[in-house]
């Protein structure tokens, strides 16, 4: 029962927590750009400032639209509490399995870009149609990372996977390195960061995950705009604690658990530096290319197998 | 033999191999001529610390000399050559044109699935610590190949066919510490002769055809059908 508290209230205080990843990484990128910049805690001002105001819908608007938000955001919060975040000594660990975090998130993906048919405008059906090419070419490359990483350690449960992971001695897995380069790739293009899409802009031409939401108004945008920092920070946590899986609380002991946490902030603090860094020496992508991004991904994941098959067991 | 169970050494050449690899998918996805020559520097120098690498582990210094004359020819000579070539031959910027580029990258990792099922018996015979990387070293050949068949411009058919040699040169490192040092010699000076008559060779086809595009010396006639 008391595990069932903690699972909670690990989940609660991830989501609670998100705004403050999307809001360090943007700090961060102003600075780096010699722009002063947002405050950090900005996303909460700013989804404060949306929940109070009127929800404005299309004549057009079917319940889908009405539904989506809640949908979006409740699934993203699903799969975020499958994520191991300082300890995998949860009773929720036996969920946190990896094909079913893949399945959260592309329920998530479909309402979204269902959402953004509905009303009809033309922006929201290009954008749901670029968000669908983007995620049907990674999806495959992330499942092979995440199926490297699964036949590393025999088995998808995320906390197995991370445990069997931290505890193993110090051995220079080719297979671990490439599907490493593989997530981080996939990471990239499904959070809607440079260079496949950029956050920040709302220039028509190249937005996607802003042009399918772009019909939205007061909490509906507030939630749809949490559910895209919950992904951020979805990510970010799979990725530091999957790469870097030392660190990671592996009994229940509070000391431990105090210790898990400081590490797990200096790992997300560190990965929104250098996301913040690589969008600013980088310039967005056509979308022409993103293809042969993610095609690159797919190879590195694809990679990762084959030399785990042909160089790692006998 | 486990991963886990080679020394730290060792672990770095698989790794290498590895890498090795990866920069034979990236040289089959290059479109430029100029990054296309740059990725196969890079190549020349994982080979060069794999050697070394090599060379240290087994005690088998003579492989020393094998990676000078790879960092040599393969990392500043033949790609420096090819850099001149592309200049006077003004083709930095051409435009590779292949067929469908998913469709390449998924036929060369058919390729590498293809050269591990064919090393697996070659692999028992071996009792190196890094037998395992036969089969890259197969695939970076088999890939080299493919880079020659999918490529229209005659600059890139000889990075194709040099990519070919380094992948022989690699697995006779890893499979049996290197070739004798006369066969060694040999394949460099055979390789340094051919860059030069490439060379020539491409400004004779340019004067001939007007392009480097191999595929028109298929035309029996001047005028185009």
């Amino acid at each position: 029962m008391t595990g069932l508290l903690w699972a909670i209230a690990k989940t609660l205080i991830v989501v609670l927590a998100a705004p403050l990843m999307a809001g360090w990484v943007k700090w961060l990128k102003c600075r780096l750009q010699n722009r002063k910049g947002p405050p950090p805690w900005q996303p909460y001002r700013d989804l404060l400032r949306l929940s109070r105001k009127h929800v404005v819908l299309a004549k057009t608007a079917s319940p889908i639209f009405r539904m989506a938000p809640y949908i979006v955001f409740s699934v993203t919060i699903l799969a975020l509490s499958t994520v191991p975040v300082i300890t995998v000594q949860l009773p929720v660990a036996a969920l946190a399995d990896v094909i079913a975090l893949v399945g959260f998130l592309a329920l998530g993906r479909f309402f979204l870009s269902l959402a953004g048919m509905d009303v009809g405008t033309a922006f929201g059906g290009m954008g749901s149609s670029r968000e669908v090419t983007i995620s049907s070419l990674a999806e495959p490359a992330l499942l092979m990372a995440f199926f490297t990483l699964a036949m590393n350690v025999s088995s998808t449960n995320l906390s197995t996977v991370i445990s069997v992971l931290g505890q193993r001695d110090i051995t220079l897995y080719p297979s671990l390195i490439f599907s490493s380069m593989g997530l981080v790739l996939v990471a990239i293009a499904e959070t809607g960061r440079i260079p496949i899409d950029n956050p920040a802009t709302h220039l028509e031409l190249t937005m996607i995950h802003e042009a399918m939401i772009l019909e939205y108004s007061g909490r509906h945008l507030a939630l749809m705009e949490w559910a895209a920092m919950l992904k951020l920070t979805l990510y970010s946590l799979l990725i530091v604690n999957l790469i870097v899986p030392w660190g990671v609380a592996l009994t229940l002991v509070p000391g431990d658990l105090a210790f898990a946490t400081l590490i797990v902030i200096c790992k997300l603090l560190l990965w929104g530096a250098l996301l913040a860094v690589s969008e600013t020496i980088q310039a967005k992508m056509r979308l022409f290319r993103a293809p042969q991004f993610l095609g690159l991904a797919f190879i590195l994941s694809l990679l990762g197998m084959m030399s785990h098959i042909i160089l790692e067991v006998q | 033999m486990l991963i886990a169970s080679l020394s730290l050494p060792e672990q770095v050449v698989l790794t290498l191999a590895a890498l090795i690899l990866l920069s034979s998918f990236l040289l089959l996805a290059q479109v430029r001529l100029d990054s296309l020559i740059n990725t196969f520097a890079l190549q020349g120098l994982l080979i060069f610390f794999a050697t070394v690498l090599m060379a240290f582990i087994a005690g088998k210094y003579h492989l020393l000399i094998s990676a000078a004359l790879t960092l040599f020819l393969k990392v500043f000579f033949i790609p420096g050559q090819l850099r001149l070539l592309v200049i006077r031959l003004d083709i930095r910027r051409e435009v590779e044109v292949i067929g469908n580029p998913m469709l390449v990258m998924l036929f060369a990792a058919a390729l590498v699935l293809f050269s591990y099922y064919v090393a697996l018996p070659i692999r028992e015979l071996s009792l190196l610590s890094t037998r395992n990387t036969i089969a890259i070293s197969l695939a970076v050949v088999l890939i080299g190949m493919l880079i020659v068949i999918s490529r229209r411009k005659a600059v890139a058919q000889v990075v194709g066919f040099m990519s070919m040699e380094n992948g022989l040169f690699f697995a006779a490192v890893v499979s049996t510490y290197g070739m004798p040092m006369v066969v060694e010699l040999g394949i460099a000076f055979d390789v340094l002769v051919a860059v030069i008559l490439f060379g020539v060779f491409f400004f004779h086809i340019r004067t001939e055809i007007g392009s480097l595009d191999t595929d028109r010396l298929n035309h029996l006639t001047e005028v185009e059908k």
